[in-house]
């Protein structure tokens, strides 16, 4: 596809002309560079609650943000009308940043290559409403017929379909078609008038709808909420106080996003502001971690063909056998920085300025048997699956809270736990690895990561880890 | 009335022709302007404006939402026509539905949400607060080595909803704010925090060079901190985290997890889930506070409702659709975004202030743990558990002695309300508020 025929061009009839005409506008008072982020974004969702299809929404959005850089400076202003007098006095206002004449050397607009990690024909939001409609009934149906225990089942079924246009004063001109699609599905059990417990499950990607009705089915999420759920109904107190900790596969991997990832993006490190500052080279994890950031996974919710600056996406190693190598970089930070975009720079919408944010953040697999590296642990803790987590990146101190654990008493999963928070010192955690499985697994696809008020979809994953020191914050 | 109240009207009008037997529409325009420096440079600098609809349709007991950002006569055209579509494809729920006519209302009160001093402040004024409080914060003490910046954001806006049963409602609000984060470092380890001021106009903004003392000492006195070993104690909550927890409380009290039975405290209305020190109020008609609203988002006068009142479970906070669940009435506690059914809000939602003050507290404590920041999110309102991440000042015979980091605080709600003792410093700094709390004993995980 040429720009000719791109959404924005066929839609809209913006040209590259017009394209140019705003860029010089938005370098008219001497900035360094400027960019414009088009987009168009068409969402549904339909929730299932009470055995009732309560809720249906759907809705579209259209705007472009204008951008100028001026040494370290942002200018920013938005308009949600595509007409050429909103427009020019967007990047008018964006133009304020910067205070001179304009310098710029005009470069011609060229296309970028083009690539598709997600093929989808058919997104998910252009399929019939019955057919989504029908997702979330069988989710609840079936994690009713899980166990006679289950007393409220919502699922929640969205989509969305972005498309986005950017181009900038270094002459990139990108464009991108963005399918989304999650199924989730929320499960409460309870038994003998006790405290009602929770399970949660979910996935999806940039896939068409044909991924929950071949790949992974309504009925897959409904029962592993589902199971969740009663498994908790027998969960013990947590332990309090440091512990060996084995995390199991896949969703796990939020470790990496908040013990190591949010502190090795480059806006916080050319600050000086993160605990990994200044650390490139050095040992920050054990030898036996290597943690990649890759947003080149086909159909992964974490990947993009392009990021929000226009720059393709690629696969960056952070963490190599224990040693830092390097940051996860934006526009911004790389043009100060002097080094090479690494396709990081993401923002939640046309109303945002990008920052360098994560794709899919995962360790690569090791060597160990995962049953074995229970097998080596005589009192700690297993933690199958995790809530969320948070991370202060200047100290380096981060949390994740374990929603499904067990006991590991003499080399065995033993007795559910109750959900605890974990906590870490980011640069010093992963120095406690011990073993490392072979069974490396990303998460389902439905992570959702926030920055400074900014949501963007990530993916993470692990392989079976043995951590040898960590901090439970239970009660026993 | 404003050319976005008639366009709700229309749209309502055009959804009730199309085949609605009710429909609800939001309107929402706002301003938004932000700038934040960072070592005495201004780093970035955002101003816009947007607006977006959105309707809700009922066609019998089906519901269906649209939003849009296209305001012109054919967007809300065709906004009307998504609904419309989308509710086919919904159940059929028997307790869907508008509030009753003689549940609608507005307050004529304006309760002063809207102040025009932001208007007339000019950038350059603007972002001479930021600098100014940044200033302050870099020279309170020579271990503040970096800075994470200082901000000043503020947001105008003007909200708009009718329905098809007449209601029709606006108003406006604003609000500002100024904050900073500055960075210090000791023995090779760094540590941040911050301060902040918000208010409905500038000129209620604590001055930019207390915001920025504030932030610098907090910052300063976290460092050295040290991981203490895992044990029972006394814990205080210093006020700015007290409000996330009683933001969890909303979260126990609110209808929709009531009747979902996704609360602990579901089924105890009327029984005592606190000491007789604890009183909880949502307030929604105090003027000037964050939390206030002549009506709330399904066009029903916001009020005041005592929650907890001397411990003893007084009420639930409701919307027109948790109360049918309920067999009760709705509190005007509905909220919601541009669209989509009424979820459940809080006005302003705080503990009443008790008679000691925080330091008389800490002073009568031997040992104990003043918490000064809580993350992570781990609060089960299904079962009252409570586990997060912690950090703040030890506490030793009465007096602040060091930082701890890196530790855990677990332990339950129902165990935290029995003992919970509110200080006397209550102040509204947002739409949750709290005074300084001991909270009595937690399991504070550790070495």
């Amino acid at each position: 596809m040429t720009f000719s025929e791109s959404f924005f061009a066929a839609r809209f009839g913006i040209e590259r002309r017009d394209l140019e005409r705003y860029l010089s506008a938005a370098l008219s008072h001497g900035g360094d560079y400027a960019d414009l982020y088009f987009e168009y974004l068409a969402t549904s969702s339909i929730g299932i609650d009470e055995s009732i299809v309560k809720s249906a929404t759907q809705g579209v959005s259209l705007g472009v943000g204008v951008r100028v850089l001026a040494n370290e400076r942002t200018g920013y202003a938005y308009s949600d009308d595509l007409s050429p007098e909103k427009i020019l006095s967007a990047a008018k206002i964006a133009a304020c940043i910067a205070n001179g004449p304009s310098k710029v050397e005009k470069t011609p607009l060229e296309e970028g290559s083009r690539r598709n990690l997600y093929p989808v024909f058919t997104a998910p939001s252009d399929t019939a409403l019955a057919d989504r409609v029908d997702l979330v009934k069988r989710a609840e149906k079936a994690a009713r017929a899980y166990d006679s225990r289950v007393f409220q089942v919502q699922a929640t079924y969205a989509d969305s379909l972005r498309h986005v246009l950017v181009a900038t004063s270094d002459g990139l001109l990108n464009f991108d078609r963005q399918p989304m699609a999650r199924l989730s599905v929320q499960v409460m059990a309870r038994q003998h008038g006790a405290a009602a417990q929770t399970g949660y499950s979910g996935g999806g990607g940039r896939v068409e709808l044909d991924f929950f009705l071949n790949r992974r089915t309504p009925e897959d999420f409904a029962k592993e909420a589902a199971r969740q759920a009663v498994v908790q109904l027998d969960a013990v107190e947590a332990p309090a106080g440091e512990s060996v900790v084995v995390l199991g596969p896949g969703w796990p991997g939020v470790l990496l996003h908040e013990a190591v990832g949010h502190g090795l993006e480059a806006d916080f490190n050319r600050k000086g502001t993160s605990a990994f500052a200044g650390r490139v080279g050095e040992q920050v994890a054990s030898p036996l971690c290597t943690v990649v950031d890759d947003g080149t996974i086909g159909n992964r919710r974490g990947s993009l063909n392009v990021d929000d600056e226009g720059h393709v996406t690629q696969r960056n190693v952070l963490i190599e056998n224990g040693i830092l190598r390097g940051y996860l970089q934006d526009q911004l930070s790389s043009r100060l920085t002097n080094n090479a975009p690494t396709g990081n720079g993401r923002r939640e919408s046309y109303e945002h300025i990008p920052m360098p944010r994560m794709t899919n953040t995962f360790m690569l697999a090791g060597e160990s048997d995962p049953d074995e590296i229970i097998r080596s642990v005589p009192k700690g803790l297993y933690c199958a699956n995790f809530g969320g987590g948070q991370v202060d990146i200047t100290s380096g101190n981060f949390v994740f809270s374990a929603s499904e654990s067990y006991l590991i008493e003499g080399g065995k999963l033993t007795r559910p736990v109750k959900n605890a928070t974990l906590i870490g010192n980011g640069p010093e955690a992963l120095k406690y690895v011990s073993m490392v499985g072979n069974d490396l697994k990303l998460d389902e696809g439905i992570g959702t990561c926030g920055k400074d008020g900014q949501s963007v979809p990530v993916g993470v994953g692990i392989p079976t880890v043995r951590i040898d020191r960590m901090t439970v914050g239970g009660t026993a | 009335m404003s050319e976005l109240l008639d366009l709700a009207t229309e749209a309502i009008e055009l959804a009730r022709r199309s085949g609605a037997s009710d429909a609800e529409c939001t309107i929402a325009e706002g301003e938004e302007f932000s700038v934040s420096v960072r070592l005495g440079e201004v780093e970035t600098l955002k101003q816009a404006g947007s607006r977006s609809a959105g309707i809700r349709v009922l066609r019998g007991f089906h519901v269906g939402s649209a939003y849009t950002s296209d305001l012109s006569r054919e967007g809300v055209g065709k906004l009307v026509q998504s609904a419309l579509e989308i509710a086919s494809v919904s159940g059929e729920d028997p307790l869907a539905g508008l509030p009753e006519i003689d549940e609608l209302g507005s307050h004529a009160n304006d309760f002063e949400l809207y102040s025009d001093d932001i208007e007339r402040l000019g950038p350059d004024a603007r972002i001479d607060l930021a600098k100014r409080a940044e200033a302050a914060a870099l020279c309170v003490d020579p271990r503040i080595t970096n800075s994470d910046g200082a901000s000043f954001d503020s947001h105008r806006g003007r909200h708009v909803f009718a329905n098809s049963r007449g209601f029709s409602g606006e108003y406006r609000a604003s609000s500002c704010s100024l904050g900073c984060v500055p960075v210090a470092k000791q023995d090779g380890r760094m540590e941040r925090d911050f301060w902040y001021s918000s208010a409905r106009g500038v000129a209620d903004l604590e001055d930019p060079e207390q915001v920025g003392r504030i932030a610098a000492e907090r910052t300063v006195r976290r460092l050295g901190a040290v991981k203490v070993a895992t044990q029972k104690v006394p814990v205080v909550f210093e006020s700015r985290v007290a409000r996330s927890f009683v933001g969890s409380l909303f979260g126990a009290v609110e209808g929709r997890s009531v009747y979902r039975g996704s609360s602990f405290l579901a089924g105890k209305r009327g029984e005592r889930v606190a000491n007789d020190r604890v009183t909880l109020i949502d307030d929604g008609i105090t003027p000037g506070r964050f939390g206030s609203h002549p009506f709330d988002d399904e066009g029903v006068k916001t009020r005041r409702t005592p929650v907890i009142e001397r411990g003893v479970l007084s009420n639930y906070l409701l919307n027109c659709y948790s109360a049918r669940k309920l067999g009760m009435k709705t509190t005007g506690n509905a909220s919601r975004g541009i669209t989509g059914n009424a979820g459940v809000g809080h006005g302003n939602f705080y503990l009443e202030a008790g008679t000691r003050t925080p330091e008389e507290i800490i002073a009568g404590l031997t040992t104990g743990f003043f918490v000064t920041e809580l993350i992570g999110s781990g609060v089960n309102i299904a079962t009252g558990d409570y586990s997060r991440g912690a950090s703040g000042l030890w506490i030793e015979n009465g007096r602040l002695a060091f930082a701890v980091s890196e530790v855990t605080i677990a332990g339950t709600i129902q165990e935290m309300l029995a003992n919970l003792e509110p200080a006397s410093n209550l102040e509204f700094r947002g739409s949750v508020a709290s005074p300084t709390l001991l909270v009595g004993e937690m399991t504070v995980g550790g070495r």
